[in-house]
């Protein structure tokens, strides 16, 4: 039943249009193609015929999709975004999680419901992915950051490694701001203050 | 007050209004932080309001009549108490279509019959070029169609007529995608400044004065907020006087080239600013009122702006002709919520909610409540009048 759906997902992001895929394929869907760029796509979309069209929100060429949706002559079968006006729940889900889903018309809801709803949670664990690796790299960055500071300090100071950090974090505590700030201001005002001297 | 208001925008000259008034303090003032939220597509602009992230937005001015009338997936009921300024728009074409427009007699100074009969010409020689639009509920859309009939040529069977996002359109036409598009600035110019198309034509010059960007706002939240929308009009309204001094172009241009709003240089907002167009090959045309952000009423959401639109949507086949349409239509524009939230303000409003459009052959006085106020010209370049009052018979007209 699921592998007769033929789903084609619209995604500049590479990465998110793979884990899309496979989360679909898990689901037992055979006929998936991933398009990441929307040059010529009116001519595979007629090519592919796909009963669902699942695409990022970001896209800039959902205008000119809908546009052709409108004019059944180029994708033959008349296609319209999948919106379930009784669950507006999924909905408002789908718009935050920053995707839209078209499909044929005449497509029980119930065929594509479960797919909008893997879309959903794939994209949002995307996100997650994606913010986290962020966090990842401003933690390590800010890192470094402390250790170039404490450096500093502990050669002009004549601090010990403690003290230096002791230093930086009640700084930060008291101009209630992050110890990474402290440390690139102290890092930026060494450097102003010439070579030799701190770094 | 103290309120946060979101909205959306795309990265279009004519999202200055709402750029200026949160960068210059216009919406601090009444109490207002505006939030700014840059979109990549208008589908994306109708979905997020629909679903409450954005109160308000910058949108085309057919695309509230549309989500009114239906003709849109997932569109929340908006309306428009009020306008984001006139013209804006262009039309380009790549240099080959030029060459053969030039070889047909088009003059290079804009003039719209005058190019029209060329691309006819060009077009008889046995080419059916592609034009792109934005969106199918746009002025660019119609004002593209409109241009095209008037010069004898007939829309979807001489020409193709596709939509392709604005900040694409310049390569589009570079590679040949495309012959030529209708699109607001900056993306005229960009296309003019990487050397690849010529500005054949301008809005302000097929239809003088004429309507194009929105406030779209969420009917809902307008209800459930109406002192909040108030202030946030008359945040805008301030904006747009801002925006219209000549002495701010150069700041104005600065801060929408910013990578958070439009994104592109300054050097390439300015022609719409100043009115002096570069249309290519080192050639400068002169276009008053290319765009207006506030002087000739250009905020005040006319009645008869949102029928013309309508109008061209039933001309077009995109819904049908009928009494309940057209009061769908009229209902979605709302000068008396403008009204209302400017009284205070003392300044010069229309008395009238519609206008015949087209009539104005010159700048003239009208009469408004208080302050003195000009109106016009609002010529089509064919000629044609609008009379709201009319409505049948220009739709029978077509």
């Amino acid at each position: 039943m699921n592998s007769a759906l033929r789903i084609l997902v619209i995604d500049k992001n590479r990465i998110r249009a793979a884990i899309i895929e496979e989360g679909l394929r898990e689901a037992g869907h055979a006929h998936v193609t991933i398009i990441h760029d929307v040059a010529g796509i009116a001519r595979r979309i007629a090519d592919e015929q796909p009963d669902v069209i699942v695409i990022d929100l970001e896209n800039p060429n959902r205008d000119m999709l809908e546009s052709m949706f409108q004019l059944t002559r180029a994708v033959k079968r008349p296609i319209a975004m999948f919106v379930d006006r009784s669950d507006s729940a999924s909905i408002e889900a789908a718009v935050a999680a920053g995707v839209s889903a078209y499909v044929v018309d005449g497509l029980r809801k119930e065929r594509v419901k479960p797919i909008l709803d893997m879309a959903i949670s794939r994209f949002n664990a995307f996100s997650r992915m994606a913010r986290e690796l962020d966090e990842a790299r401003t933690e390590l960055e800010s890192r470094k950051l402390i250790e170039k500071a404490k450096g500093i300090l502990m050669k002009s100071r004549g601090l010990s490694e403690e003290a230096a950090y002791a230093l930086l974090r009640r700084t930060a505590m008291n101009q209630n701001r992050k110890i990474a700030e402290i440390a690139q201001s102290l890092i930026t005002a060494a450097g102003l203050l010439g070579p030799g001297d701190g770094t | 007050m103290n309120a946060r208001v979101t909205a959306g925008f795309l990265p279009l000259l004519d999202s200055a209004i709402l750029v200026a008034a949160r960068q210059k303090g216009f919406a601090a003032d009444e109490g207002i932080d505006l939030a700014l939220v840059r979109e990549n597509s208008w589908a994306s602009i109708r979905d997020r309001l629909a679903v409450g992230h954005f109160d308000v937005a910058h949108m085309l001015a057919p695309m509230p009549i549309a989500h009114n009338l239906g003709l849109a997936p997932l569109a929340a009921r908006t309306i428009v108490p009020m306008a984001l300024g006139l013209g804006g728009n262009a039309v380009t074409v790549s240099l080959p279509l030029w060459d053969t427009m030039r070889a047909h007699g088009a003059t290079g100074d804009f003039d719209p019959a005058a190019t029209g009969r060329a691309l006819r010409a060009a077009i008889s020689d046995g080419r059916r070029p592609r034009f792109a639009v934005v969106h199918p509920h746009s002025g660019h859309n119609y004002e593209l169609r409109y241009w095209l009939v008037a010069c004898g040529i007939a829309p979807d069977a001489d020409v193709e007529i596709v939509v392709v996002p604005p900040p694409l359109m310049s390569d589009a036409l570079a590679a040949g995608r495309i012959d030529g598009y209708c699109v607001g600035e900056p993306w005229n110019t960009a296309a003019v400044a990487k050397g690849v198309g010529r500005i054949v034509t301008t809005k302000a010059a097929i239809w003088h004065s004429s309507p194009e960007k929105v406030l779209g706002v969420a009917a809902e939240w307008a209800d459930a907020d109406p002192d909040t929308l108030a202030a946030l009009l008359r945040a805008l309204y301030r904006a747009a006087a801002w925006c219209g001094e000549a002495g701010n172009r150069e700041e104005l241009a600065a801060m929408l080239a910013a990578p958070d709003h439009v994104g592109a240089p300054a050097e390439w907002l300015l022609p719409a600013l100043t009115g002096r167009i570069a249309a290519g090959a080192g050639e400068t045309v002169v276009v008053p009122d290319f765009f207006v952000p506030q002087a000739k009423a250009a905020t005040f959401p006319w009645k008869s702006h949102a029928l013309w639109f309508y109008s061209q949507m039933v001309r077009w086949g995109q819904v049908a002709a009928s009494a309940q349409n057209a009061s769908v239509t009229r209902e979605t524009y709302r000068p008396d919520l403008y009204r209302a939230a400017l009284k205070p303000l003392g300044v010069a409003l229309p008395g009238a909610n519609a206008k015949v459009e087209g009539a104005l052959t010159a700048a003239t006085p009208v009469g408004s409540a208080g302050a003195s106020l000009v109106l016009g010209p609002d010529g089509f370049f064919d000629g044609r009048i609008f009379d709201p009052d009319r409505l049948d018979e220009y739709l029978a007209s077509f």
